[in-house]
């Protein structure tokens, strides 16, 4: 009987829960230099000078660095698109453009030695006019970068059809704003440096892809990456945020080496608020058009993307809102142009979803704003125009080809297992009664796009001469469960016991190459570089075994139930791994191992159909998510429990945008939310428990039939919820509440809405 | 100065700064880094070990103010044999974990939560969560953990 399709328990969490993990900040590293980051308290300044002199005096303190110490180029610009004129200095060079740039780096004895010095380097400020929101930005009236002679970082303009939307019915339009989040993983950034007696750089790092880490690490500080050794241990969350290197890192690398000490450095929780990159930040000007029979039949959409002070990973995400742009929709005419522009705010960065959430919050919340104007049910108005079953390989209007779904049935078993028709009957029943708990019911129907990068993966599969199992994998976990999911499909293909499967990562000494975890594409890319390099073991098993049993190679068969070899006919002699793996280590001095580097088999589009149901107090404006039904579509599932785990996690995180969850800025940039206090993490107490269920539609893109599942939580639930709380509304004459939709957002919106009514 | 802390049973004494917090204490001085640092201002939770048997957050305690107490942090819950305690235990057959950061201080914190109310609702888990935040699993089966672990008697100890 396979493992596949099983809820096994993982076996990472023995460790987690009785000692707790081995984090960043966990590692015993003697003698080790405290380093602390010296940031701006100003949006956008002069710097006239930074007087360090007090603070290198004070007790324990080893130095103080700013920029011109380090002689270090700037940062990279991302994949090669963002102006040179743009990137982020290491440590700020005259001039700081967001609160929270490092100015300055000091490092001490003690961690309390560092924060105590670092009260004394005096910063004196010359204060420039600080651009915060993105709509101000783009009119260019105060440049950020005056080498670049713009604010705008990056476009994309398709040129506007303004023939698309000829002949409709019905055209709507509406501005969107995609708020800013933090994405917060528990664990903030953390590295540690040391230099070993022949000059490697031993690195280690809270981080979603160590050998990233090494290569641009390497980059920075004029090395080979082979003078690199980085370790990602335990890390705690990273929701894309940690998939790319920071400025700090590279000066706890430059430090490290100048100083010649072990240098470790874990930022504040309040340091990470303003360092760590944020999520989203999009302004969105989406229009729809239609026939009053329910036919979609042009969307348009104008991306605003806010890149915060430094052009990074979230300048490049528009391409992937673009992408994804007419969701599940057999909609003819659709496209998708977009603008990146700077801001004296923190980079914003890739976020669980990256550029997809964005896509399905503007075309799920149109068709309901369609729905809405055209007098029609938005469960039936997305039936109508749902990409038919049979379409697949489909190419939508922006060129997007999508591997295969069956969005009706996920839609038609949402509106089953949540009892849609009872749902609309009892919202009727509050109606009429004027009661002031209104109920709300919202629906998304998604698509999105995983293991979208082109690169491919590293895994390896290795049989110990004592019949035990090695497993390198490129993909770099931290959550995931990847030594769970991989050890089952390892034991599934050698028919060993996972508890004999030992799964390696995050080390680039002992994994020779490797891409990372993030977009969803660890199982599709790196379990199927794990599961053929199982194959392959397999198969050199079987030379060995042929040569052992005198017999034709083609008569070896593998017992999987046993996990022996045997003749066909004779399985009573049959040899084990450990005999196979002895033999090869013997025959030829060379383990029984089998490397794969899998090119990367493409793209996958998990969908789905999310349905929320929400209570609001239309007295204060307060919402209660009542329940949240997700019906997900990731192909073949290894894992249930891990599967489950993910949407769970990705649910939770999109009601927190679309209710609480918003990083605020006032209008000097001055940052409102940076701390757990002031920033509306969302907790237990703000949701009810999921109701999870999936539809396995396997993609024919890659053997195991899999497509990722990281992030279609924050891609479903997000539109969901929102749309539930304005169709809560609706009969007030409500069309539209921007996100979160706070108690105060929601109160104002019925109050204008009667006041609308009144006039 | 001098405090003297029982952790896990075992006696503790170190010289600290006046200053020094408990979770750092407990981490530096005894060296047990089970405990997690999550944020600066009380909010996550990630630090929360058991001071006299009910929850503290060890962020927001000076490890002065420990002095002469009895503390457990995740290393001393398990059983003295070894085995798992419930709330661990059911943790684990529930996927309440994913990438592990917050999981100490909750497990700490439903443990005390338990022993004040040995037989929760749904919503008594969820309002006593809290102030216990979690990035990766949105909660679902942290609360199914706790209401599992619940029903066993071992739990209360």
């Amino acid at each position: 009987m396979s493992i596949l399709g099983n809820r096994v328990v993982r076996r990472e969490d023995p460790k987690f829960l009785s000692v707790g993990g081995t984090y960043v900040a966990d590692l015993d590293l003697p003698g080790a230099l405290h380093l602390v980051f010296v940031r701006s308290s100003m949006a956008h300044a002069r710097l006239a000078s930074i007087d360090t002199s007090a603070a290198e005096a004070a007790p324990g303190v080893v130095a103080v660095f700013t920029h011109h110490d380090l002689g270090l180029a700037p940062m990279e610009t991302v994949v090669g698109m963002t102006p040179e004129a743009m990137t982020q200095p290491i440590l700020a060079a005259g001039t700081v453009r967001y609160v929270g740039e490092p100015i300055a780096a000091l490092v001490a004895e003690t961690r309390e030695a560092a924060v105590d010095a670092a009260e004394l380097v005096v910063v004196d400020y010359e204060p420039l006019a600080a651009v915060v929101d993105p709509r101000v930005a783009r009119r260019d009236e105060t440049i950020l970068f005056p080498d670049a002679g713009t604010n705008t970082a990056l476009t994309l303009d398709m040129g506007r059809d303004e023939a698309m939307f000829d002949g409709c019915e019905v055209r709507v339009q509406q501005v969107i704003v995609n708020q800013r989040v933090a994405p917060c993983p528990l664990e903030v950034r953390s590295a540690a440096a040391f230099v070993t007696p022949e000059g490697r750089v031993e690195f280690r790092s809270s981080t979603q892809a160590p050998h990233g880490v090494r290569d641009t690490l390497a980059r920075a500080l004029a090395l080979e990456p082979d003078d690199v050794h980085v370790i990602s241990p335990d890390v705690g969350g990273g929701f894309g945020a940690k998939a790319t290197v920071y400025t700090e890192d590279i000066v706890v690398g430059w430090c490290a080496r100048h100083l010649g000490r072990p240098v470790r450095w874990t930022e504040t929780r309040s340091e990470s608020m303003l360092g760590l990159g944020h999520g989203r930040g999009q302004v969105q000007t989406a229009t729809i058009g239609g026939s009053r029979d329910g036919t979609i039949t042009a969307f348009d959409l104008a991306v605003l993307q806010d890149c915060g002070a430094y052009p990074g990973m979230g300048t490049v995400l528009p391409f992937m809102t673009r992408t994804m742009v007419s969701g599940v929709y057999t909609i003819p005419k659709a496209e998708c142009s977009f603008e990146s522009v700077v801001t004296n705010t923190t980079p914003t960065t890739a976020y669980r979803g990256a550029g997809r959430p964005e896509a399905a919050a503007a075309i799920e919340r149109m068709v309901d704003i369609f729905a809405a104007e055209i007098g029609m049910d938005p469960a039936e108005v997305r039936r109508r125009n749902l990409i038919a079953s049979d379409a697949f390989p489909y190419t939508t209007p922006v060129g997007t080809v999508y591997d295969v779904g069956e969005y009706r049935r996920t839609l038609d078993i949402a509106l089953d297992v949540a009892g849609y028709d009872e749902l609309r009957t009892e919202q009727r029943r509050r109606r009429d009664a004027g009661d002031p708990r209104q109920l709300g019911v919202g629906l998304s129907c998604y698509v999105e796009i995983t293991n979208g990068i082109p690169e491919g993966e590293y895994g390896s599969v290795e049989v110990r001469p004592d019949g035990t199992v090695v497993v390198r994998t490129g993909t770099s976990p931290h959550g995931q469960g990847h030594v769970t999911a991989w050890s089952m499909l390892v034991a599934e293909q050698l028919g060993v016991p996972i508890e004999d499967i030992e799964v390696i990562h995050g080390d680039t000494d002992v994994v020779p190459r490797g891409v990372g975890t993030f977009g969803s594409r660890s199982l599709q890319a790196g379990g199927n570089a794990v599961n053929q390099a199982a194959i392959d073991v397999v198969e050199k098993a079987k030379d060995i075994a042929a040569d052992l049993f005198e017999a034709a190679r083609e008569d070896i068969v593998l017992d999987k139930s046993r996990g022996v070899f045997h003749v066909v006919g004779t399985p009573a002699l049959a040899r084990g791994w450990a005999e196979l793996a002895t033999a090869a280590v013997a025959a030829g001095g060379n383990p029984l191992l089998a490397e794969v580097d899998l090119a990367s088999p493409g793209p996958t589009f998990p969908f789905g159909t999310h349905l929320a149901v929400v209570e609001v107090d239309t007295e204060t404006g307060h919402v209660t998510l009542v329940r949240h039904v997700a019906v997900d579509d990731a192909g073949r599932i290894v894992n249930p429990l891990l599967a489950e785990g993910q949407v769970h996690g990705g649910v939770a995180q999109g009601v927190a945008q679309a209710l609480l969850e918003e990083v605020v800025y006032d209008g000097d940039g001055n940052p409102l939310t940076a701390n757990l206090a002031d920033y509306s993490f969302i907790s237990a107490a703000e949701l009810p428990s999921f109701e999870t269920l999936f539809t396995e539609t396997p993609t024919p893109v890659n053997p195991l039939g899999a497509k990722g599942i990281g992030e279609s939580g924050t891609i479903g639930a997000t539109p969901a919820v929102h749309n539930a709380v304005v169709d809560a509304l609706a009969h007030l004459g409500v069309r539209h509440v921007d996100m979160p939709a706070t108690p105060e957002r929601v109160w104002n919106a019925i109050r204008d809405a009667a006041e609308r009514k009144g006039a | 100065m001098r405090v003297t802390i029982t952790v896990n049973g075992t006696v503790e004494s170190h010289d600290v700064e006046p200053r020094t917090l408990l979770v750092h204490y407990l981490r530096e001085a005894v060296g047990l880094t089970g405990t997690n640092v999550g944020c600066d201002t009380t909010s996550c939770g990630a630090c929360t070990v058991l001071m006299g048997g009910e929850s503290v957050k060890s962020c927001t305690v000076l490890a002065a103010q420990a002095d002469g107490a009895d503390v457990t942090t995740i290393e001393g819950l398990a059983r003295p044999d070894g085995r798992l305690h419930p709330v661990q235990q059911a943790f684990r057959e529930h996927h309440g974990l994913q990438c592990g950061f917050c999981t100490p201080g909750m497990v700490m914190a439903i443990t005390s939560l338990l022993r004040e109310n040995p037989a929760p609702t749904e919503r008594d888990v969820r309002l006593g969560l809290e102030g216990n935040l979690c990035r990766c699993t949105g909660y679902h089966n942290i609360v199914a953990a706790a209401l599992a672990a619940s029903a066993d008697p071992e739990s209360r100890s």
